[in-house]
């Protein structure tokens, strides 16, 4: 497998701003770390299951009840932009 | 009362159930060690005084009123990771200065409700990532044994805070080692509890398949007290399963005869410290010399679980980390003109390089194109890994390895070469693939006077097994 990551791009997926220097930083150290995780490429995988968690089990099912939860102004008061009742955001849609 | 550097959670409790001393004065004596010594060791990213001798007090009072809670006055210091309500939970991270918890953690409500006096906030690396504790964003932490080196990690500042003799004992979590790796650096006790085991409710995530809490303390006694009151099912962890939780400590027999102790081959190779090699050798000699069998077997996909974790762990963590966004908690951009400025340099500003990194890999490895070749791939490997352990049980009770291929490094030493850090982590991570329980614990020294670990590992929720025989272990080696 060839080791051209995009570093740039895949930052921008990860909505990390990352300067020059981190750019080119961060593309040799993870070229060196996906080159070595590579080497799982070698095991013969063919018919083995996937483990998705530490222990095998199946899924837990519960009551769709109410229960107590934070009130609204526990929930926003660690928010940095907040009006009395609702978290605060930038713009999104355009003024036309 | 003993120097805090001694004192136990057994000797504690007993001390406060018969009188001789009281939560308040313990917790004074606890905060002059903290003021005399953490100046140099660095261990605790916040200590208050006023909160830790307030809740000294009720402890105090409710003994007094013929409560006897089994906990009740036992300061314990907790990783900045685990929630308790009204306090700061940093991760020792710019992302999460300033806040406020407005929640327990399950961990912390079990222990709140066994007497818990919560004594300070241990440092540890930016979101648990690391094995040094390097990556905290505030401060380097110092291994007691030596202040030039470091005390592993991730949860270094518990390690060094129970071996440093500033706490009786310390919760930390545990990914890949991040509480086993950090006891063997120190020369303290740390237990891995199964996946499924304790709940992480409340504990801000990392891998969420990986992730367990649990205890580092002075003593195995001490773990298997500590256990009893962290452990079982939780309606608000789907992963804790509902499997009863014994008295662990009081299945701690001492009895070495006849356990059937397994040793891993790809455990003893040739890339570790000759004298981490022999100290964990010469522990499994005196063991067999008290009755133990020694199984020699092999766990042959072993070489390939630094892979599996390291592409597994940080997938998790970029899909884990997403929700700090900037919006509803955490560090926030100043005048963001875009909700993607609102992110992106949220984020750049919030999070430390090792934190990026992680996150930026584990986005590559789960990106269109890359999943089946990583991701996917990694998840079957882990098959074979966990499957290797369910075999090499069928012919041991537990295995005995060392915690980690070398002692305690300098600090800014390994910085430089992630690899060489990450490799650092190839005798404890196979263990969290599999989700079985692994007890790390002192077994000798090297000859610069570092702290060297034994591993105890045992299948899933054989917690039992390992405590028992880890504890039998601990008494051959101080010849009780």
């Amino acid at each position: 497998m060839g080791l051209n990551i995009d570093v740039a791009y895949v930052a921008e997926l990860a909505r990390i701003a990352l300067t020059a220097e981190e750019t080119k930083l961060f593309q040799a150290q993870l070229e060196s770390i996906v080159g070595y995780v590579n080497k799982i490429s070698t095991l013969n995988l063919e018919g083995v299951q996937p483990t998705m968690h530490g222990q095998v089990s199946t899924n837990f099912f519960r009551e769709d009840v109410v229960r107590p939860s934070l009130s609204r102004s526990q929930a926003l008061a660690n928010a940095p932009m907040r009006t009395e009742s609702e978290f605060k955001l930038p713009k999104i849609v355009e003024d036309s | 009362m003993e120097d805090i550097a001694l004192l136990t959670v057994a000797a504690t409790l007993r001390g406060l159930k018969n009188r001789e001393f009281s939560s308040v004065e313990l917790s004074q004596a606890l905060l002059n060690c903290i003021d005399a010594k953490d100046g140099q060791l660095q261990a605790y990213l916040k200590v208050d005084a006023d909160y830790i001798l307030k809740q000294a007090a009720t402890a105090d009072q409710r003994r007094a009123a013929g409560d006897d809670a089994p906990l009740l006055g036992l300061p314990i210091a907790l990783k900045d990771v685990i929630n308790v309500k009204g306090e700061g939970c940093s991760c020792a991270s710019r992302m999460m200065e300033g806040y406020r918890s407005p929640f327990d953690a399950t961990v912390a409500a079990k222990l709140r409700a066994a007497g818990v006096v919560f004594a300070g906030r241990t440092n540890m690396d930016e979101f648990a990532m690391g094995s040094s504790t390097e990556s905290s964003a505030f401060q380097v932490t110092r291994n007691p044994h030596n202040l030039e080196c470091v005390p592993g990690g991730s949860s270094g500042g518990s390690a060094a805070a129970v071996a440093g003799g500033e706490a009786i004992a310390a919760l930390g979590t545990d990914t890949g080692g991040s509480i086993r790796q950090p006891a063997s650096f120190c020369g303290c006790v740390g237990l891995k509890p199964s996946y499924g085991r304790v709940s992480r409710h409340g504990v801000a995530a990392y891998a969420s398949s990986l992730d367990q809490v649990g205890p580092l303390t002075k003593s195995v006694e001490d773990a298997a007290i500590l256990l009893r009151e962290l452990a079982g099912y939780d309606p608000n962890d789907g992963t804790t399963l509902d499997i009863a939780v014994p008295d662990y400590a009081s299945q701690l027999t001492g009895n070495m005869q006849g356990v059937r102790i397994g040793l891993p081959r790809e455990y003893f190779i040739e890339g570790s410290d000759p004298e981490v090699t022999a100290a964990v050798l010469s522990a499994v000699e005196a063991c067999r010399a008290a009755g133990a069998e020694i199984v020699d077997l092999s766990l042959p996909h072993t070489e390939y679980a630094i892979a599996v974790y390291y592409i597994l762990a940080n997938a998790e963590a970029s899909a884990n980390l997403a929700r700090f966004d900037g919006v509803r908690y955490g560090h926030q951009t100043a005048a963001p003109g875009s909700v993607y400025d609102l992110y992106a340099n949220s984020r750049a500003e919030g999070f430390g390089a090792e934190v990026k990194r992680r996150i930026i890999l584990g986005t590559y490895v789960l990106s269109s194109g890359y999943y089946d070749a990583y991701y996917g791939k990694a998840q079957r490997a882990r098959t074979l890994i966990r499957e290797d352990y369910t075999r090499a049980f069928e012919s041991c009770d537990v295995m005995m390895t060392p915690v980690a291929p070398t002692a305690a490094y300098k600090i800014g030493a390994a910085t430089q070469d992630l690899l060489k850090i990450y490799l650092g982590d190839v005798f404890t991570v196979p263990a969290s693939l599999a989700g079985i329980c692994g007890i790390s614990l002192p077994c000798g020294s090297t000859t610069d006077g570092l702290p060297i670990g034994l591993q105890v590992l045992g299948p899933a929720f054989g917690e039992s097994r390992i405590l028992s025989v880890a504890h039998a272990y601990e008494k051959i080696r101080d010849g009780r």
